[in-house]
């Protein structure tokens, strides 16, 4: 029992970070807050997507010397187009031929682009904030809320009365 | 016919990369419009932009149909599919493309007096760069065969639409919180459907789609893999506002800019939608008993009660685009309720369903975003009287209105009519009822305002006798049109919803 929660204690960790975050995106009332826990949540996808790629036993995924791949010779009679067919059928067996153990570097890769669109979310999200500021003069969701319902009313009051005129 | 006179003609670099061009031509336009000097030029390349998608998406539907297994794999970059990223083109997606660049050029067309009148004239060559981008991103959902590029593409367009839904501001600065609601519902939708893809990638190895759906039977009952379709379906469901994860859509599209609204309802959520059914019904498969219990007690319920509560709570808006909001959702609620069936007829009828949907929506908010050009207000009060003062405008949002209703000859009654059948075939007799009760809670808010529009005299001191521009009527009659022509002749989008389900559901659910 013990041993199975300690091995995985990575993933217990992102599963405990992951909740967190997500609370606070509910939860919070201010908005920057909010952001703050949306940012956490999407970089707990990110360790959680390293954590998938890590093998046990591997190390960084940058071929060592003697891992090097000896097929100049190969590449050339194959031409330029043979590239794809060759890379495929490599794929299978070269994994069994390194000495060295690597971790799946294909996670890594993925979350390069999701921390992109992570900074990018932030990024709009922070604009929203500062507009929001402005016409609200406020960044606490509540006191948005009751600005909303309190300008609901006067129009509201103004359409009636408007409504009262164009009937008298 | 008009599928062949185009393939016929098209060169053959435009057949050979249509599927990829579709989303590709938007996206190196869009940036090219916000460095553009004037504004009408940006605008007339965006609407270059969208017609040259849309005599693409036209193109690989001719491809699809001509083709004999029904699939164009187009690989990037030439790299093949387990490794390098995927275009996979079937009759399901080429109908969504289609569906999408339609509204997409026919909403560009519109756009240019509501943006003059709504968006500040410095702005409107990046407000239209957003809109380019999300039309481009909506695309690449549609056309991409790799589980994590339709992550990107996601959030590509959900980025954009949190920024159109903003700009609404200048007008409402209600448009600001529910842009960042938006943002924050939509980025945790997103999030957990890329929690799911990385189950399913340490489950399975790949991410290519149809890699995924061949590895996955031999798992057997793999709990990360089930765990993986959980995260998926929630997330797309956020996106797709699937109910009781609708929250962000009514508030997005009350106070975003009229043109905004017409498209996102025409389009955004049929994207997601059809994204849902791809994971439901291609990638996962509907023998697995996880997923006919998700069928079963999730999926079926959850559309029922969308289209019951929703449809209430549209009748007792006052603001009209808020009460078609509702109605979108409550629209939503169908589609899921045929997806759920899970048969042929059920996911073909909830695919049609979700084709006239975009017709009707479209023209509806097309319509309100004439009313508001003129009279600067979206409340039933406001749209009293006008069945005199604009008759072409409000007779199109008439007939949408009808349609949206499902009364007989308009588009709407013909998918109803198919979802009832496939109801029937399954069964569920108390689903049909229910669907009848909908439809009549239907005739309720529709009647509201059209009661308003045509018997009631004008009380909006602000009104005088104004038609929307011709540039927005245009568009409008051609949906409108579509509407009762596609109610009389429903045999080109039935054809494509059924070839759709049949894509969907693989050829042996026919025999």
């Amino acid at each position: 029992m013990w041993e199975f929660a300690l091995d995985h204690a990575g993933y217990w960790a992102i599963i405990g970070l992951m909740m967190i975050s997500l609370y606070i995106a509910f939860s919070a009332e201010n908005l920057i807050k909010r952001l703050v826990g949306l940012s956490l949540f999407q970089t707990t996808i990110c360790l959680f997507y390293v954590t998938l790629g890590k093998v046990t036993g591997g190390t960084a995924p940058v071929l060592l010397p003697s891992d090097m791949p000896v097929h100049e010779v190969a590449h050339e009679a194959l031409g330029g187009g043979g590239a794809d067919a060759h890379l495929l059928a490599g794929a299978g067996e070269r994994v069994a031929d390194l000495a060295h153990t690597y971790s799946n570097p294909l996670p890594h890769v993925l979350m390069l682009t999701a921390i992109v669109v992570g900074v990018a979310t932030l990024s709009v999200g922070l604009a929203l904030i500062v507009r929001i500021r402005e016409a609200y003069g406020s960044i606490e969701a509540d006191d948005v809320r009751a600005i909303d319902v309190e300008t609901a009313i006067a129009q509201e009051a103004e359409a009636e009365k408007d409504l009262q005129e164009a009937t008298a | 016919m008009i599928l062949e006179t185009l393939l016929v003609s098209a060169p053959d670099w435009a057949i050979r990369h249509s599927t990829v061009l579709i989303p590709i031509i938007p996206l190196i336009a869009a940036p090219v419009l916000a460095m553009s000097p004037s504004s009408r030029l940006a605008w007339f390349l965006a609407l270059a932009a969208t017609a040259a998608s849309f005599y693409f998406a036209l193109l690989t539907l001719g491809i699809v149909q001509a083709t004999p297994g029904g699939v164009i794999s187009y690989h990037i970059g030439n790299w093949p599919p387990p490794i390098g990223i995927e275009f996979r083109v079937d009759a399901l997606n080429a109908m969504i493309l289609l569906i999408v660049t339609a509204m997409g050029f026919l909403a560009s067309i519109f756009s240019w007096p509501t943006i003059v009148a709504e968006v500040r004239k410095e702005k409107i060559g990046l407000f239209l760069c957003a809109f380019l981008l999300c039309f481009g991103g909506l695309c690449g959902v549609a056309a991409t065969g790799d589980a994590f590029n339709l992550f990107v593409f996601l959030e590509i367009s959900s980025l954009s639409t949190y920024v159109l839904v903003a700009m609404g501001s200048s007008r409402d600065r209600r448009a600001l919180p529910a842009a960042f609601d938006y943002l924050i519902m939509g980025t945790i939708g997103a999030s957990f459907y890329i929690i799911g893809v990385g189950f399913l990638y340490a489950a399975t190895g790949t991410l290519n789609m149809a890699d995924i759906s061949a590895q996955l039977p031999s798992l057997g009952g793999n709990r990360s893999m089930q765990v993986g379709f959980a995260f998926i379906i929630v997330g797309l469901g956020l996106k797709a506002a699937m109910w009781p994860l609708h929250q962000w859509l009514p508030n997005a599209y009350a106070y975003s800019p009229s043109f905004v609204t017409m498209f996102l309802a025409a389009t955004a959520t049929k994207v997601a939608l059809y994204a849902l059914i791809r994971w439901l019904f291609t990638i996962f498969h509907p023998d697995f008993a996880f997923e006919q219990a998700l069928f079963y007690w999730v999926l079926a319920p959850l559309g029922i009660a969308a289209m019951v509560i929703c449809s209430f709570q549209a009748v007792f808006q006052t603001d009209i685009r808020r009460m078609l909001a509702y109605s979108s959702v409550a629209q939503v609620g169908y589609m899921i309720l045929g997806v759920s069936i899970a048969t042929a007829a059920g996911v073909s009828a909830g695919l049609l369903h979700l084709f006239n949907h975009s017709l009707m929506k479209g023209a509806l908010f097309m319509a309100v975003a004439g009313v508001c050009l003129n009279y600067q207000g979206t409340t039933i009060r406001d749209f009293a009287g006008l069945g005199r003062s604009a008759p072409f405008t409000m007779t199109a949002f008439a007939i949408a209105g009808l349609s949206l209703i499902g009364v007989p000859l308009t588009a709407g009654f013909i998918s109803k009519l198919q979802l009832g059948y496939a109801l029937f075939d399954h069964g569920w007799w108390w689903a049909v009822l229910l669907v009848v009760f909908s439809s009549f809670l239907a005739v309720f808010y529709i009647g509201r305002v059209l009661q308003a529009v045509f018997f009631q005299p004008p009380v909006n001191p602000r009104k005088h006798r104004k038609e929307a521009p011709l540039l927005l009527l245009v568009p409008l009659w051609i949906l409108a049109l579509a509407n009762i022509y596609f109610g009389i002749d429903a045999s080109f989008p039935a054809g494509l919803a059924l070839d759709g389900a049949v894509a969907a559901l693989g050829l042996e659910a026919f025999q």
